[in-house]
């Protein structure tokens, strides 16, 4: 599906953006940008700051310097109220739920609808429900998210992620840890988001073979630089690092697996 | 190491202190400024306050009254040599009162509720829970630390009233039921040396501000911890130890500044 869908503007864009904890550089210049109402996938090894790109989106950390415009505000200039307005229209999947462990599942989804007094008690339980039912979590309402399986519990933060019907779905590495069975059924319930109201997504993502299924653009992140394309542009580069990348032969041996590994033993 | 080395280390250190007392102020505002303005979450607060006396209420009774049956011993057995037996509601009362009561009540909610409530706040951390809050424009300062925070400076003042009732209890068994005293002058020894302002306000003024600093303190460290299981128990341990220093030397200042004349 990657190849037919026609370009559209970013939604999502990184200019000259420069990251760094202490005195370890995440991030050097980082310019990439990502389609409005597609889904876009982020590859890298581990450490190559994809959690911290998302993070970046939501305003949770900030650059040292460069833009990050998510539709035409720039975050990185936002107070920290200002982003409240932003996030609204941002859903994000921690990669471990981060649901409320000492909430239920309900109260889960119920909160940011109470939060923000969006209708009554009545029709709060209606839309949790309703929300629920869509990832197809049914009858787990009273249970806690640590009563709840890997894949389900993956399902119960995807709903929260979506219930304020965002504009702009982040994922972190939505499929890591998961059975063949429930990652196929993440996959296409990010699919279908994305199908259904056009949510632009991002997603992070280990995962090779779903990346060519789900991604329309694909933006590998490589020691000090990004690279962005279609998968197949990506998988058929002349660039050794970028097709090493996708080389599921031998993952382990792609350059910047190795690299990676050797910068974090550096510090 | 040099003599050098070691003065550098300690002027490092005492920057750090520094820093983190500044931190800590910041973050103490923080919380103040999420208190006062709305939303208001009566709910919450009621949630944590019973969560702290399902954990402490217990082992506050428990020990007010193992700590005011000694008193009573110890009390009775040094004010017989000298013919005094009859103030011992006077002797117990006061220091239960003044300085065991506030004191022994913080040190024993630090260690169990102030360590569970760095342990949550940070595991909260690790498991990216209070960012999950932000990213659904959520103040975890308003949601999750100032209703613990404050709760801990609201419930600390009853449990310490608690204490010191069961103290009390425990040393009139002991003086009354053990050895004999005549309950009339065990009370009226009590009630006679007991004055409002100095004792009972000064007690209740040591119980909120060390209330007040368990929860800060414990909030602070778990807030602030590194996101790792590491930074969740190096949390708890220092919350334990810096909250009970902190008591401990602050507890000198209020006696000291309260003006507790004798
Ligand atoms: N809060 C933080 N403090 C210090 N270093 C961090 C922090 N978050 C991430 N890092 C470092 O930044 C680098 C990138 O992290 P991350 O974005 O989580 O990578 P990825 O998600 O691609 O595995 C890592 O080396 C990590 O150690
Ligand atoms: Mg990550």
């Amino acid at each position: 599906m990657d190849s037919v869908r026609s370009p559209a503007p970013p939604h999502v864009q990184f200019e000259n953006v420069h990251m760094a904890f202490d005195d370890r550089v995440v991030h050097r210049s980082l310019s990439c940008s990502f389609a409005r109402g597609r889904i876009s996938v982020i590859l890298g090894g581990s450490g190559s700051g994809k959690s911290t790109l998302l993070r970046l989106i939501g305003g949770l950390v900030r650059p040292d310097a460069g833009r990050i415009l998510v539709g035409s505000s720039d975050v990185t200039q936002l107070s920290e109220a200002e982003l409240f307005d932003v996030r609204t229209g941002l859903g994000m999947l921690f990669q471990h739920g981060a649901l409320l462990d000492s909430l239920t599942v309900f109260d889960n989804l119920a909160l940011p609808l109470r939060e923000r007094a969006l209708g009554s008690e009545a029709e709060i339980a209606e839309r949790v429900r309703e929300q629920l039912s869509s990832v197809g979590l049914d009858g787990v309402e009273t249970l806690l998210p640590g009563q709840l399986s890997g894949g389900m519990l993956r399902r119960a933060a995807l709903a929260r992620a979506m219930i304020l019907r965002p504009e702009i779905l982040l994922c972190d590495e939505p499929f890591s840890g998961l059975d063949p069975i429930s990652l196929r059924r993440i996959e296409s319930l990010l699919a279908a988001i994305n199908q259904r109201s056009g949510t632009t997504l991002l997603v992070v993502s280990h995962h090779i073979a779903s990346t060519f299924r789900l991604a329309d653009q694909v933006v590998l992140l490589l020691p000090g630089r990004s690279v962005s394309g279609t998968p197949r542009d990506l998988a058929t580069s002349s660039d050794p690092e970028v097709a090493g990348f996708f080389d599921e032969g031998s993952p382990t041996q792609s350059p910047l697996l190795t690299d990676g590994a050797s910068r974090r033993m550096d510090t | 190491m040099t003599v050098a080395d070691a003065l550098r280390e300690l002027g490092f250190r005492s920057l750090r202190v520094v820093a983190q007392l500044g931190q800590m102020l910041l973050f103490a505002l923080a919380i103040g400024r999420a208190t006062i303005l709305p939303p208001y979450r009566l709910r919450r607060y009621l949630e944590e306050i019973h969560n702290l006396g399902v954990l402490s209420l217990v082992i506050v009774c428990i020990s007010g009254l193992a700590v005011g049956m000694v008193l009573g011993l110890q009390g009775y057995n040094t004010l017989v040599r000298f013919g005094a037996e009859g103030s011992l509601g006077a002797v117990v009362g006061l220091s239960l009162i003044r300085e065991l009561g506030p004191v022994l009540t913080a040190l024993l909610v630090i260690g169990r509720a102030g360590s569970a409530t760095a342990a949550e706040i940070a595991s909260m951390v690790t498991t990216e829970q209070l960012d999950g809050l932000r990213m659904m424009s959520i103040d975890p300062m308003g949601i999750v630390v100032s209703p613990k925070a404050n709760s801990m400076v609201f419930v600390m003042p009853m449990l310490c009233a608690l204490f010191i009732l069961f103290g009390i209890t425990g040393a009139y068994f002991v003086g009354v039921t053990l050895m004999g005293l005549d309950p009339g002058i065990f009370l009226s020894s009590l009630s006679s040396s007991i004055r409002f302002r100095d004792d009972i306000v000064g007690s209740m003024l040591k119980a909120l501000i060390f209330g007040f600093l368990a929860g800060l303190i414990a909030t602070f460290r778990g807030y602030t911890s590194a996101p790792t299981a590491a930074g969740v128990s190096a949390a708890t341990t220092s919350t334990v130890v810096l909250s009970s220093v902190a008591v401990l030397i602050c507890d000198y200042f209020v006696t000291a500044l309260w003006g507790f004349d004798i």
